[in-house]
């Protein structure tokens, strides 16, 4: 099982909402976007990922689950960019 | 390949050993104007026939795939993706597939496809139209860019010269003019552009090769890589692997430029020394002081490892170093290195597409601190602390191309960085730029008619 979180870098304007919810695996740059530290999520991590996934406003952390555990609602997808 | 081949076993093992030597891709090739479609088959003989229906046609497609796999081609655009695995791919999809010919060539230094399209347009159009065969594909587009006028010209005479010649109608041939700025031939801008989006990367996955353009499978593959298929194709992948190394078999077309008496396109064996290919340029005519592999996103080598420097990857790699899309420039004595590379760095940071945070402010802030670093005004560890906020953060390899070209310039130049960093800017400083940076506003807008051409 291996429950790991990524960012979708275009869609991520940097509103740091998944540092906020996810410290464990989340820090942010100079500029405010996310890294990302790529490590397997733990225990209630799963949940506080969940969490931040929906949080996020442009959907751009995933929550990649191939795992038996609990479903991660899945986020909706973005809306493709216009321009 | 017995099964993919018309010509008789006699003719084929006369053809293997005139063929065992260069040129190969530019066998033929005129000083001025493309070769027609009679000279090109002249040249090279008919390209098989893979197409039609049923299960001989698939097998006959296969043996093509598992040929491409034995030859060991690998794309010729910089990754050196190994192209049996995409096309694989894209023939097992259960939806039909398109092929892109990408000839966009985005980095300033190389010249090799537009030459291609200029020069041996068939030799790129048959790659393209093997490779759909191959993988069951109705659709093949050339990618051109906008610049490059002459390449677009070369190819749209010789699909219409196709046309003429009563060529089978599928797959469809069409050219497609691309704009000019660094990232918009990368596979995802690509296939973005051409279904009528700006031209720039897009999140990945799913790849082209699996969910590309109109949501089918998309075949991406370089003009030379493709111009390679068309003659393994013809000759097999033993020909092919009879020259370069185990690891990169074949030849290469290089881009050579700097203080060269004839800097210009040449086709390579991998595995042979910088020294020949400089000896086929003319020489050079000023000392150097370090040469540029692979183009803005590849690694600069010092002037102590020149001399004995063989293009082959199983050379190049111990030095952090790879050929890239076949590039090779050439810095003289009389630049600067230090501000060769804070021009080239402002230059990649205005090459951002501005869509991931970390590429559009981490090089930037690069670009600042070589150049301050140029001056004199900051020290050179400040780039690893940056570099490393920015590697592998972006959509695309854009970021990660312009931090390994940074990072190999402060090992190969170490020395000049340490006494700029000391005593600020040397006399070499304000001399004429050498490195050849083309004005390219990155086009944001998806009002390209990429068909409009066809």
């Amino acid at each position: 099982m291996s429950d790991r979180v990524r960012v979708n870098p275009i869609a991520c304007e940097a509103h740091g909402m998944c540092a906020e919810l996810l410290p464990e695996r989340i820090t942010l740059d100079p500029w405010g976007y996310p890294i990302v530290d790529g490590e397997r999520l733990a225990g209630a991590q799963v949940e506080h990922a969940m969490r931040a996934a929906r949080a996020c406003p442009t959907f751009a952390l995933l929550l990649d689950r191939d795992g038996n555990g609990p479903r991660a609602r899945r986020p909706p997808q973005p809306a493709r960019r216009s321009q | 390949m017995s099964s993919a081949t018309s010509a008789p076993a006699e003719s084929r093992a006369a053809d293997r050993s005139a063929q065992a030597r260069l040129p190969r891709l530019f066998a033929g090739i005129a000083a001025e104007g493309a070769l027609t479609l009679a000279e090109h088959v002249a040249i090279h003989g008919p390209a098989p026939q893979l197409g039609g229906r049923g299960r001989r046609a698939k097998d006959r497609a296969g043996l093509l795939i598992d040929e491409v796999q034995r030859a060991g081609l690998l794309g010729r655009g910089g990754a050196a993706f190994p192209l049996a695995t995409k096309m694989r791919a894209v023939a097992t999809s259960r939806r039909r597939g398109i092929v892109l010919v990408n000839a966009t060539e985005g980095e300033p230094a190389s010249l090799k496809d537009r030459t291609l399209l200029e020069a041996l347009p068939h030799l790129a159009l048959d790659g393209g139209v093997l490779a759909a065969e191959a993988v069951g594909a109705d659709e093949v587009i050339v990618c051109v860019c906008e610049t490059a006028q002459e390449a677009a010209a070369g190819a749209e005479h010789a699909i219409a010269e196709r046309a003429r010649s009563g060529a089978a109608r599928s797959p469809k041939l069409h050219l497609a003019t691309v704009p000019s700025h660094y990232v918009a031939g990368q596979e995802s801008a690509l296939v973005n552009f051409l279904g009528g989006g700006p031209a720039l990367p897009t999140f990945t996955p799913p790849l082209p090769f699996e969910q590309g353009l109109r949501r089918r499978p998309t075949l991406v593959n370089n003009a030379e890589t493709l111009a390679h298929l068309a003659l393994i194709a013809r000759h097999g992948a033993a020909w092919f692997r009879e020259i370069g190394t185990p690891a990169q078999a074949g030849s290469a077309l290089v881009t050579l430029s700097g203080p060269v008496r004839h800097p210009g396109v040449y086709e390579i064996e991998h595995g042979s020394s910088l020294a020949s290919l400089v000896h086929a340029a003319g020489g050079t005519t000023t000392h150097l002081r370090g040469a540029l592999l692979g183009g803005y996103a590849g690694s600069w080598i010092g002037a102590q490892h020149l001399d004995s420097l063989v293009l082959s990857s199983e050379h190049l790699a111990p030095l952090g170093a790879s050929l890239g899309a076949g590039v090779v420039l050439l810095l003289s004595d009389q630049a600067c290195p230090v501000a060769e590379t804070a021009r080239v760095a402002r230059w990649l940071s205005g090459q951002s597409a501005r869509q991931c945070g970390p590429c559009e402010h981490g090089l930037d802030a690069l670009a600042g601190t070589l150049e301050d670093i140029a001056r004199g005004a900051a020290p050179t560890r400040e780039v690893d602390r940056l570099a490393a906020l920015v590697a592998r953060r972006g959509a695309c390899g854009h970021p990660d191309g312009a931090v390994n070209l940074i990072l190999s310039a402060l090992d190969a130049f170490a020395a000049d960085f340490a006494e700029h960093a000391r005593l600020g800017p040397c006399d070499s400083c304000s001399t004429r730029a050498e490195l050849p940076l083309p004005h390219r506003p990155v086009n944001r807008n998806g009002s390209g008619r990429p068909g409009a051409r066809a």
